[in-house]
């Protein structure tokens, strides 16, 4: 087994007598990629504070492994536009060279705005960005909070993409939260399905299985899942072959399927 | 030597030096403030230094003193007060602000053996400005400079990013901390020149004017010291030839600036984009 980075034993977080986070267990080693994937107000970004060591726990224990670089990828980056700042100088701000911030830079595919002004970015540039400025630090551990918000859906894909190849680059684990759950289901080890405490959690297929799952997030959710990963591993199958996506839906529908996931279910 | 006796034993040399000692630190002190949406809190600050002014009366001890030790104990009060979430925060501050200002009033009303000039602590008496308030003032530019050179770049980053700020190491909170001592300092300080009324107005126009024509923020600071010695020049001279009071002059300029400077550039990028 590689490296322990962060381990959680029965952490709780409260606030004001409300637990958040409810004795949640998390181990997490070099290479693996997690997702958390809950509800709103499940907790999820409380918890990836409290592994950042923003959040104070109020019981339980979080061991991180010793001198754990962490990358840390915010949700967006809400600057004041009061505050001029470029893309060089923000990178720069990471405290690392020159030379490692352009190549960071040109790994997340935005060498191209290095003297840009971080007010005039898109949303998947400034995306781009703050996985770069991560990047420039030669993490242990990536933390991302909904890496893929602002993105469009082709971007949403290959930003993901991104965050598999980097894993196996630097050799470092992955955390993140996503709501983008087809997406995230085929580049994931390790499903965690939050609320408050863990009601579910383990590979992808199998989580769309249980029963917690299918009762926090509802049955038609957890069928397009299932059924997208059925697609996923026959995909080599329909490789080079054009299929008309009514036609597909229509050759294998199964018919129970709500109307709304039909694009995940060929 | 006596070249420098000679300015210092001119009231008006003594305004120009001190008022120009005061737009040095209020300069890069008053991006923060921009930056980080501090105005309301600023003006609190500065609200208090009256009540500052009473309990040094009462306690004797140095009127700068006693503005410095109120300023951060409200300060630290607000950041306490600031976790409770029943009252937003603009709320909180606007009912700190004129309170202290009352009771500093209120308080002043109580001891009439104090003969204190109450419009030259609202609205600032530039121009009896003494040696030892010059000692004051470029004593605590010192300090203030020099803090923000140590600790520019973690300010920096906990302004623009504070969770990744703290996530890279930087000691968010106690900075945060000592920058409020700083602006506690600034209002001790500043007080005398453009009065508690007016403080606020001597961080934020200079550094909003800078804003236009910066494009780093070391640059935007730097442009901020400029016009904020434009201001304090050019109110002085106001001041001087049109017999204006002089803490209001200062204000008045920086925002003919703060308009001209938004105008002319405003101009120039119309045509610019045409």
């Amino acid at each position: 087994m590689s490296e322990e980075l962060v381990a959680i034993e029965n952490l709780t977080v409260r606030f004001d007598e409300r637990p958040v986070v409810d004795r949640v267990n998390l181990s997490l080693h070099r290479g693996d990629i997690i997702t958390i994937i809950g509800p709103n107000g499940a907790g999820k970004t409380t918890l990836i504070k409290a592994i950042l060591g923003i959040q104070a726990a109020t019981s339980g224990r979080i061991k991180r492994a010793r001198n754990l670089v962490i990358g840390y990828v915010p949700q967006h980056l809400s600057l004041e536009s009061t505050l001029p700042l470029s893309v060089k100088r923000f990178m720069l701000l990471s405290g690392r060279s020159l030379a490692d911030c352009e190549s960071s830079l040109a790994r997340t595919g935005v060498s191209h705005l290095l003297n840009a002004s971080v007010h005039h970015l898109s949303g998947g540039e400034q995306q781009r960005l703050l996985l770069a400025r991560a990047l420039a630090r030669k993490p242990d551990l990536l933390v991302l909070d909904e890496p893929a918000q602002g993105v469009d859906i082709n971007g949403q894909a290959a930003l993901y993409d991104l965050i598999r190849q980097l894993r196996d680059e630097l050799n470092c684990g992955v955390i993140m939260i996503s709501h983008d759950l087809h997406l995230v289901m085929a580049a994931t080890d390790k499903v965690i399905c939050l609320n408050q405490h863990v009601c579910c959690s383990g590979h992808p297929a199998d989580v769309s299985h249980d029963p917690a799952f299918i009762e926090t997030f509802g049955r038609p959710v957890a069928e397009s899942l299932a059924v997208y990963h059925h697609h996923h591993n026959h995909s080599h199958d329909l490789h080079g072959n054009v299929i008309d996506r009514d036609h597909a839906s229509l050759g294998s529908g199964t018919g129970d399927c709500h109307e709304g996931c039909q694009h995940d279910h060929h | 030597m006596t070249i420098i006796d000679t300015i210092l034993n001119d009231f008006f040399w003594r305004a120009l030096v001190g008022g120009l000692g005061v737009a040095l630190i209020a300069g890069p002190l008053g991006c923060f403030v921009v930056w980080r949406r501090m105005a309301y809190f600023g003006d609190t600050l500065a609200h208090s230094a009256l009540l500052g002014i009473a309990l040094s009366f009462l306690i004797s001890v140095p009127l700068n003193l006693g503005v410095i030790i109120t300023s951060v104990t409200l300060a630290m009060a607000l950041m306490l007060f600031s976790h409770n979430k029943t009252l937003a925060t603009d709320t909180l501050l606007g009912i700190l602000a004129h309170s202290a200002l009352a009771i500093g009033l209120v308080a002043l009303s109580f001891m009439p053996e104090v003969r204190v000039d109450l419009t030259g602590l609202l609205f600032g008496d530039l121009l009896a400005m003494n040696r030892n308030d010059l000692l004051w003032i470029y004593g605590g530019a010192i300090v203030i400079l020099a803090l923000l050179a140590v600790l520019w770049r973690g300010l920096l980053m906990s302004t623009i990013h504070e969770e990744l700020a703290r996530v890279e190491g930087v000691p968010v909170a106690r900075l945060r901390l000592l920058l409020m001592l700083m602006f506690a300092l600034v209002i001790a300080v500043a007080m005398k020149m453009v009065g508690v009324l007016l403080i606020t107005a001597l961080l934020i126009i200079p550094a909003a004017t800078a804003r236009r024509l910066a494009s780093t923020p070391e640059q935007m600071a730097a442009l901020a010291v400029v016009f904020g010695f434009t201001a304090v020049a050019g109110g002085l001279g106001m001041s001087w030839h049109l017999d204006t009071p002089a803490g209001p002059s200062v204000v008045v300029t920086a925002f003919v600036t703060f308009l001209v400077v938004y105008g002319v550039v405003g101009r120039f990028s119309a045509q610019g984009s045409r």
